[in-house]
């Protein structure tokens, strides 16, 4: 495979130079900042503003750090080392000039710390903190800017805002969606969409990149924890929770536990004891989702050509992005719903019906690394037999809030197995959690839908790793096609760009909004305690290896082989795209343009009154 | 007009020959050929005068004298700035070089009557000194010019900025054809402009040479010469007037930049706010390309180069060489943090080289006339002339142009004639908002870069603002600090929360709420945003603060401890009074207080305000009959 972007990986270049760090020489590699440099060589240096790769702007001026020979102080995060560059990083100049700028920043924040959604993992918090600030000497006038969240998924709290402008920088670098842009001047700048309008009437995809880019508690997910818990309170209700693939790999870094461990019988455990009534995984309908998009894949190889290439519809931010900028491309989407909505459908119909509870009593609670899924499960066309395929969707650091609720000790609870019948799921359903996952597991079927026979060895390494666009070719006896995967929206549109210019030919394309795929989704833990010197992004790639690992060690790797696949295709669908699952696990999707507020739109009313 | 282009630079030398024929009067004050006009009238057309109906006069003057049938007689012209602007509209008269101040329409029938017709000088426009009270009647007699060198402003008033031809008759685009005759290299061009020390007069004072230098050392293609005609201080105007007076010299030096660096492309970006400058760009480019000096093969050369016009939205920080560019390219104008430079990565991260306005005006003259002569003018530290606005409780406001290291003392006394109704100098603030207040104490610094930055204040741009007893310091610092934060782009932390904060404090101080900890906590974090700021907006923002507090803590201190204005324009640490004296307890200041705050008995001194309920607006004080009322 190909690959055309490394934006992810750092090239470090051969040349080294020696730099005086605070009186100690240190020999780093050439291209590096001072920042960096430091970090590398164990200095802390504080920073706020500072996204490795993705924002180095310079803006917060908690970085700074004396140069010799420079008039100013100046900020370490965009100052390049260079041969006998001296540098001091901890004089009461750089001391002083780091105070105040912290100062002045919560001099105009609204400090509400206790109440935040961010308390105890706030960047700010740790900054103030760690710089000793007791009491801040300049009181003044603290603009209210307003708070949004007429949307499902993602709340702009503007307040808590430190204009560090990370946001926008993920926003327009890695997805390329440009949502955000600074408005107005002085105090009153502000990071924004256009006209300051809500994140629903803008291109947004609701990937909540830019909340897990957020440092502090200004960005954030639209909570629904207490919904849910009225839910469970009421005893007529049966409460479902089922957990995507790569909730079973993140959830534990909640609690402390290191970065992609992998904890999914103490997931369904802690689910339980929450007071779910039955926890299923939604691996088993990612299953199902590869077995309707591979066989729609087939079905365009072979009958309908013109629709190639195919691309994947299971994330909800990627489908809202081709909704926006690239609606000629829509029929080119899989008709296949995302593995939670089938799992809602199903639970709400066939489920409901075998197992004799009245479909209006159940409640599905998706448990998503995603704050796209809480939009998708509002979408108009996410419903059956008049029923929501899921009524709420819980990010997973909401559901670590819920644990720490309920008391749970996360990490010393005992493993429990999920509730039948969404219980066995292949290896194949597992890997929907990393980029490239949906595509080897497609392909692990396609093998045996065209061929009849299984692939030798299940593993299509070329699918995994980091880079931002891969593409290559997949073959399957005689038949080659030749296939796409992009994650991060930018490097999608990479993809249908040079599709469109006729530079590439591509028969099969996976799209993921998020960085990394799923493990990398905006609604994953983010690190902002103490405890995690994250200031980039890359520890996605743990999370990622731990599915392949798992992954490898599972008896039952290809969907198709999944005996629960089997049994709901017998008891209830017939085969792939019947009847009977069109009416079920497939939809429709409706373009939006780049300027949706331009258009009639019915405001968002939030998700529908439980039946 | 008829344009023919010019192929060669033997043409332009015709040209020029051509060109000075019809200008010479002014120039000698010889008198005209058979054929020529006898008289020529220029008539000011910068942004003052015409704001005071000097394009109004022109117009009516030429009808009339087209009227009386005069047009072979006499002949009408625009020019650029006098720098006399207080007296506007302003109108000489060649061959006899007289200076007419304050022309009004009704004014034209008398200069033609007895001036043109009758040969004898229109004396009530004349100008008057207000120190000698002697009338002068030339340009050169009169002592604002008298003690200033023009070599920025040198056409500024002598030429017609429409017609390309005037510029060339003044040696215009000789510059560039000597050194494409001589083929001059461009490491020499720039080793001349090192040698004459010119210094960059946006404000930062760097070598334009090295800038240059820097500028043909990175190897890249294309590469770009930038205009930076963002003139963004309060009461500065150096920029504007010669854009407006003489913009082909700004072309010229620009195509020698481009010549260089090696760029084919230049861009002057100019304020929205200043449309005759604009309008006169867009001539003067218009002209220059039909004459084929800008666009392909410069006077038959392998020369090619374009000026093109971007307006700036009126954001202070786009002055900013770094949120400049950004603005030029259509974006958010914001600043960058440098490194890189922009001669390394400046417009779409090409090699760019970007000057202000008066650094290129400087330049073909420079070429000119060598660089020992312009090293010969001016202190160790700068050289050549430094053009300034003065501003503020002065009698001549205007724009000047003084040698480097003239005092501050001759400019305010001798060019600007002084202080306003014989009140008591008090400080002239330089730099604008990122400059200082400078005291009387100092005012006979000999002004260059060094000296100003030497005494806390800075040269910037060229605004000087002279202020007297009735001016309150602290409050200038606010005034500068609210134009700091207002125009603030947002984007580093120190300059968009750090000067509100400031201000916060010296409303703290003028609203009489004020502390003596608040100073220590005011300068503090002065230090810290000059320290930690991203550009030289927020770097500079807490100047005029600082340099208040070193020259007038007297004032602060008075303010804090004594809750008193010495100045006696802090509104809130004033009160209204009642003069017990003069007093005659007529009764009508108590009728028009809006708030009843005024009560006495009629015909019983004296009435007394109350104080608690006076809101000081001041109302009853034009009322009194005997003037018993002031503010104390």
């Amino acid at each position: 495979m190909e690959n055309i972007r490394e934006t992810e990986e750092l090239q470090l270049k051969d040349e080294k130079v020696t730099l005086t760090i605070d009186e100690r020489d240190y020999t780093v590699p050439q291209g590096l900042t001072v920042l960096e440099a430091a970090r590398m060589v164990d200095i802390e240096i504080p920073s706020l503003c500072y996204l490795k790769d993705i924002n180095e702007v310079g803006v917060c001026r908690v970085c700074v750090v004396e140069v010799e020979g420079a008039r100013n102080l100046q900020a370490s995060c965009v100052y390049p080392v260079r041969e006998g560059l001296k540098v001091r990083t901890n004089t009461e100049r750089v001391r002083r000039a780091r105070k105040t700028a912290v100062s002045l920043l919560l001099s105009n924040h609204h400090r509400e710390c206790t109440t935040c959604i961010r308390n105890l993992n706030c960047e700010l918090q740790n900054v103030a903190d760690n710089l000793g600030i007791r009491n801040i000497p300049f009181t003044g006038e603290m603009p209210n800017y307003g708070y949004h969240d007429n949307n499902p998924a993602i709340q702009r709290d503007y307040n808590k805002c430190i204009n560090c402008r990370r946001c926008m920088a993920i926003c327009n670098k890695i997805q390329e969606c440009y949502v955000y842009s600074p408005l107005n001047r002085g105090l009153d700048t502000v990071i924004a969409p256009g006209f300051k309008k809500d994140l629903s009437e803008v291109s947004c995809i609701m990937c909540g990149q830019c909340v897990i880019a957020c440092p502090t508690g200004s960005l954030s997910e639209k909570e629904h924890i207490n919904e849910v818990w009225e839910a469970i309170s009421d005893p007529e209700l049966v409460v479902i929770a089922q957990t995507a693939p790569s909730i079973q790999v993140t959830i534990g870094e909640v609690f402390g536990m290191p970065i992609g461990t992998f904890v999914a019988g103490k997931l369904v455990t802690s689910l339980r004891r929450i007071g779910f009534d039955k926890v299923f995984a939604t691996d088993v309908t990612a299953d199902l989702t590869i077995m309707e998009e591979g066989s729609e894949l087939i079905e365009r190889l072979v009958d309908h050509p013109e629709q190639l290439p195919l691309l994947s519809s299971c994330c909800p931010g990627w489908v809202k992005f081709a909704e926006h900028f690239y609606p000629e491309f829509l029929p080119h989407l899989s008709s296949t719903k995302s593995p939670h909505a089938m799992c809602g459908a199903l639970t709400k119909s066939w489920y409901a019906k075998k197992y004799n509870i009245p479909p209006e009593k159940i409640v599905n609670v998706a448990i998503m690394p995603c704050t796209a899924k809480k939009y998708e499960a509002a979408r108009p066309e996410m419903e059956c037999d008049g029923f929501r395929n899921v009524d709420y969707v819980l990010t997973t650091r909401e559901l670590g809030r819920m644990i720490r609720q309920v008391g749970l000790d996360f990490t010393n609870l005992p493993d429990e197995e999920y509730d039948e019948p969404f219980d066995q799921y292949s290896g194949a359903g597992m890997i929907f959690g990393a980029t490239g996952g949906v595509l080897e597991a497609a392909v692990r079927t396609a093998h045996k839908l065209i061929t009849g026979k299984e692939m030798l060895v299940p593993d299509y390494e070329d699918a995994r790793g980091q880079r931002g666009l891969k593409y290559g070719t997949a073959t399957f006896g005689d038949k080659t096609i030749t296939i796409a995967i992009a994650h991060g929206t930018g490097n999608a549109k990479k993809a249908l760009d040079m599709f469109k210019s006729g530079q590439k030919k591509f028969d099969y394309i996976e799209v993921m909004a998020c960085p990394g795929g799923c493990v990398g989704g905006g609604g994953q833990p983010i690190f902002g305690s103490r405890d995690y010197k994250q200031t980039s992004l890359d520890y996605r790639h743990n999370r990622a290896e731990t599915l392949y690992n798992i992954e490898r060690g599972k008896e039952i790797r290809q969907s198709h082989e999944n005996p629960r696949i089997k049994q709901i295709y017998e008891e209830f669908l017939g085969e792939p795209l019947s009847e009977v699952s069109k009416t079920y696990l497939h939809t429709s999707f409706i373009p939006r343009g780049r300027h949706p507020y331009l258009y009639a739109e019915k405001p968002y009313k939030g998700f529908k009154e439980r039946n | 007009m008829n344009l023919t282009p010019i192929k060669s630079i033997d043409e332009l030398k015709k040209a020029q020959q051509e060109a000075q024929g019809h200008i010479k009067m002014r120039l000698t004050g010889e008198k005209p050929r058979q054929g020529f006009p006898k008289y020529h009238i220029l008539i000011c057309a910068g942004t003052g005068c015409t704001s005071s109906k000097s394009d109004l006069i022109r117009r009516k003057l030429e009808k009339e004298i087209k009227k009386r049938l005069l047009q072979d007689k006499v002949k009408v012209f625009k020019t650029g700035c006098f720098g006399f602007c207080k007296l506007g509209p302003i109108m000489v008269v060649y061959p006899d070089r007289t200076f007419y101040t304050k022309v009004e329409p009704g004014d034209i029938d008398e200069i033609l009557d007895n001036h043109i017709e009758k040969g004898q000088r229109v004396e009530k426009l004349l100008y008057k000194s207000p120190t000698t009270n002697s009338i002068q009647k030339t340009i050169d007699e009169i002592d604002f010019f008298t003690h200033q060198m023009r070599i920025a402003l040198k056409n500024c008033g002598l030429i017609n900025p429409e017609d390309i031809r005037e510029y060339i008759a003044m040696e215009g685009y000789m510059a560039l054809a000597n050194i494409l005759e001589n083929k001059t290299s461009a490491r020499d061009v720039i080793e001349e402009l090192k040698k004459s020390g010119l210094r960059g007069r946006g404000g930062g004072g760097f070598l334009t040479g090295q800038k240059w230098e820097f500028g043909l050392m990175n190897d890249s293609d294309p590469k770009y010469v930038l205009c930076n005609a963002d003139e963004g201080d309060p009461g500065a105007f150096m920029d504007r007037s010669i854009l407006e007076g003489d913009p082909h010299c700004i072309i010229e030096a620009m195509i020698i930049a481009g010549y260089c660096i090696g760029a084919n492309q230049g861009y002057i970006y100019v304020r929205a706010e200043y449309p005759i400058a604009v309008e006169r760009l867009e001539i003067a480019i218009d002209q220059a390309k039909k004459l084929g000096l800008l666009g392909r093969k410069i006077l038959g050369s392998s020369l090619d180069f374009d000026v093109d016009i971007r307006l700036g939205a009126g954001a202070f920080v786009c002055g900013e060489e770094t949120a400049l560019i950004q603005s030029v390219m259509g974006l958010r104008g914001e600043p960058r943090p440098r490194p890189p430079f922009p001669a390394e990565a400046g417009l779409w991260e090409k090699p760019t080289v970007n000057n202000n306005v008066e650094t290129f005006a400087n330049i073909p003259i420079i070429l000119r006339n060598g660089a020992e002569w312009y090293a010969s003018i001016g202190t160790d530290d700068s050289k050549g002339t430094k053009v300034f606005a003065l501003a503020g409780q002065i009698n001549n406001t205007g724009l000047i142009e003084t040698p480097m290291g003239t005092s501050l003392r001759t400019i305010i006394y001798e060019v600007g004639g002084g202080i306003h109704d014989h009140k008591k100098f008090k400080a002239v603030q330089t730099g604008g908002p990122s400059g200082g207040c400078i005291p009387a104490a100092l005012l006979d610094t000999e002004i260059d870069f060094k000296s100003l930055t030497d005494i806390g204040s800075m040269m910037g741009s060229g605004g000087m603002i002279v202020m007297d007893e009735t001016d309150c310091m602290i409050d200038i610092a606010r005034f500068y600090l609210e134009f700091a934060q207002d125009e603030s782009c947002g984007k580093c932390v120190p300059c968009r929360v750090g000067t509100k904060r400031l201000l916060e404090i010296l409303n703290k101080i003028t609203d009489g709420k004020g502390e003596m900890e608040d100073l220590e906590i005011l300068e503090n974090l002065c230090y810290d945003i000059k320290d930690s700021s991203l550009c030289g907006l927020g770097q500079t923002a807490p100047n005029p603060v600082l340099n208040t507090l070193q020259y007038f803590q007297d004032e602060y201190i008075a303010h804090i401890k004594e809750k008193r204005c010495p100045a006696g324009v802090c509104n809130n640490l004033l009160s209204v009074v009642i003069s017990d004296e003069k007093c005659v307890a007529c009764g009508i200041c108590a009728r028009v207080c809006p708030v009843n705050a005024i009560t006495g008995e009629n015909k019983k001194p004296p009435f007394y305000i109350h104080q608690d309920v006076c809101i000081k607006c001041g109302t009853c004080i034009p009322k009194c009959p005997v003037d018993a009322i002031y503010k104390r």
